[in-house]
């Protein structure tokens, strides 16, 4: 059996065509490699039988084409992700916001959610939920539907409580669910402040002013531009002293947003700083 | 191989050894670039690349995303993340599902190589207890590239380069004491 890959470098550009004449999805300026390895992943997952066929699918079949979606964005989370970033929330970008009479958060990139309740716990701790609103938002229909339900495999609380113990949780983490089955229901509280929606970081505008805003590990699958565009769709969300965060091997490093941004220590986190009439 | 544009070296439990007796070795003036794959536990990144910083002259440090990949630099890829390469000799990251329950995988990143530097890529495998990075060796070979595995009965643990012969038509079966030297000669 060949290990060739079935989806040559053309085909890619092909359907990157294809999906943004039918259906205005813009996956141009997305990484290549990454996009290629996960249109062949899912060629191979539904095992497909040639590219004519593939690409027909693709473009006549609307229920495909979500899967399609689902299947070439990454949708990888976890709770607690990075224990010593949510220290820092914890520890000191949320003690700043604690000042405001209203905290808005924009969770970009939310898929399944488990950010999202990682952050209403932590607010919740620090007596902060009540005011706060969380936007969370995809691309991706199927993780939200999936991330307002708020129920993941139990399998993985194990994990999940260790990482909010090492950034600084002092409850018991099981006390945020009940076992449902193969499942953890998450309290229903703690997504009383979140609000899901879609939004393509690629076409879509900024549609609030936030305080926070969230988004790690969605840039390293965008090229250079595309990722300057998207920073600037967030500096222009951002409220003045407000901060954003962005994925550990993630920067504002290079882009034009740069100078008035100012990194915290250790994590990868900067606090919008200047007037930008300066 | 002459003339090669890319040394990528993967590696599981038993590697890292390897590695500290290698790199004394390796000639400061390689033409390529070396990219280390190593599982291992997420959050060590810093800790390794110093600690392979002391053992050779050649820079080495972690692949970032959109670098440009030097010669005459050891890349390290970044736990929890999978690494990729561009067509224009540039990282990706990727932090998709785990492959061979690995993340890096050694298969993605050697896959991903084979398609970039086709005929001009080197892949060895090292010791380890799994045998992620066998399917990349196949596709490396497809693509024309050259492939070599530490000598299994020199392995801490022989799984992963056993695999590889096994199923992978490979060029090279290295003792630990000749790699140095093959890869000094892919210039």
């Amino acid at each position: 059996m060949s290990n060739l890959p079935s989806i040559d470098d053309e085909q890619v550009e092909t359907l990157i065509d294809d999906v943004l004449d039918q259906y205005g999805y813009d996956f141009t300026g997305y990484s290549r490699a990454s996009l290629k390895r996960r249109l062949n992943r899912l060629y191979s997952l539904d095992k497909q039988v040639s590219f004519a066929e593939f690409r027909y699918k693709i473009g006549s079949d609307s229920v495909y084409f979500k899967r399609f979606v689902e299947q070439i964005t990454v949708n990888v989370t976890e709770m607690f992700r990075d224990p010593n970033f949510y220290k820092t929330l914890r520890d000191n970008v949320l003690p700043t916001l604690a000042t405001y009479p209203f905290i808005r958060i924009w969770l970009a990139g939310c898929s399944t959610g488990e950010e999202a309740y990682s952050m209403a716990i932590v607010l919740k701790e620090l007596n902060l939920l009540h005011k706060s609103l969380i936007y969370a938002t995809d691309i991706n229909p199927t993780v939200l539907e999936k991330a307002a339900q708020g129920m993941f495999p139990l399998s993985q609380m194990k994990q999940y409580s260790e990482n909010y113990i090492a950034s600084g949780g002092k409850a018991d983490f099981s006390s945020y669910y009940s076992a449902n089955y193969s499942l953890a229901k998450f309290d229903v509280d703690l997504k009383e402040k979140m609000i899901f929606s879609t939004h393509n970081l690629v076409s879509d505008h900024s549609f609030n002013e936030f305080q926070l805003i969230l988004c790690r590990n969605v840039l390293i699958y965008f090229d250079r531009d595309l990722q300057f565009k998207v920073l600037q769709l967030f500096d222009n969300s951002l409220d003045n002293l407000g901060f954003l965060a962005l994925g550990t091997k993630e920067t504002t490093d290079f882009s034009p947003i740069s100078k008035r941004y100012k990194r915290l220590e250790m994590e990868k986190i900067w606090r919008k700083t200047v007037n930008e009439k300066l | 191989m002459k003339n090669c544009e890319a040394l990528i070296i993967g590696g599981s439990a038993g590697s890292l050894d390897v590695l500290i007796k290698v790199l004394p070795s390796i000639d400061i003036d390689i033409t390529f670039p070396i990219i280390i794959v190593l599982h291992r536990k997420k959050g060590t990144d810093s800790l390794l690349s110093d600690l392979l910083s002391t053992k050779t002259k050649l820079t080495v440090k972690e692949a970032e995303e959109k670098e440009n990949i030097l010669p005459k630099t050891i890349y390290i890829v970044p736990s929890d993340y999978h690494l990729l390469f561009e067509k224009d000799f540039t990282f990706s990251l990727d932090y998709s599902e785990k492959v061979n329950y690995s993340r890096p995988s050694i298969d993605v990143t050697f896959q991903s190589a084979a398609e970039v530097y086709k005929d001009k890529l080197v892949c060895l495998l090292l010791s380890g207890s799994n045998a992620d990075g066998v399917n990349g060796l196949i596709m490396v070979k497809e693509f024309g590239g050259e492939v070599a595995v530490q000598n299994p009965k020199t392995a801490q643990v022989d799984y992963m380069p056993n695999q590889a012969i096994l199923r992978a038509n490979v060029d090279e079966i290295l003792d630990v004491e000749l790699m140095a030297d093959y890869i000094n000669k892919l210039n």
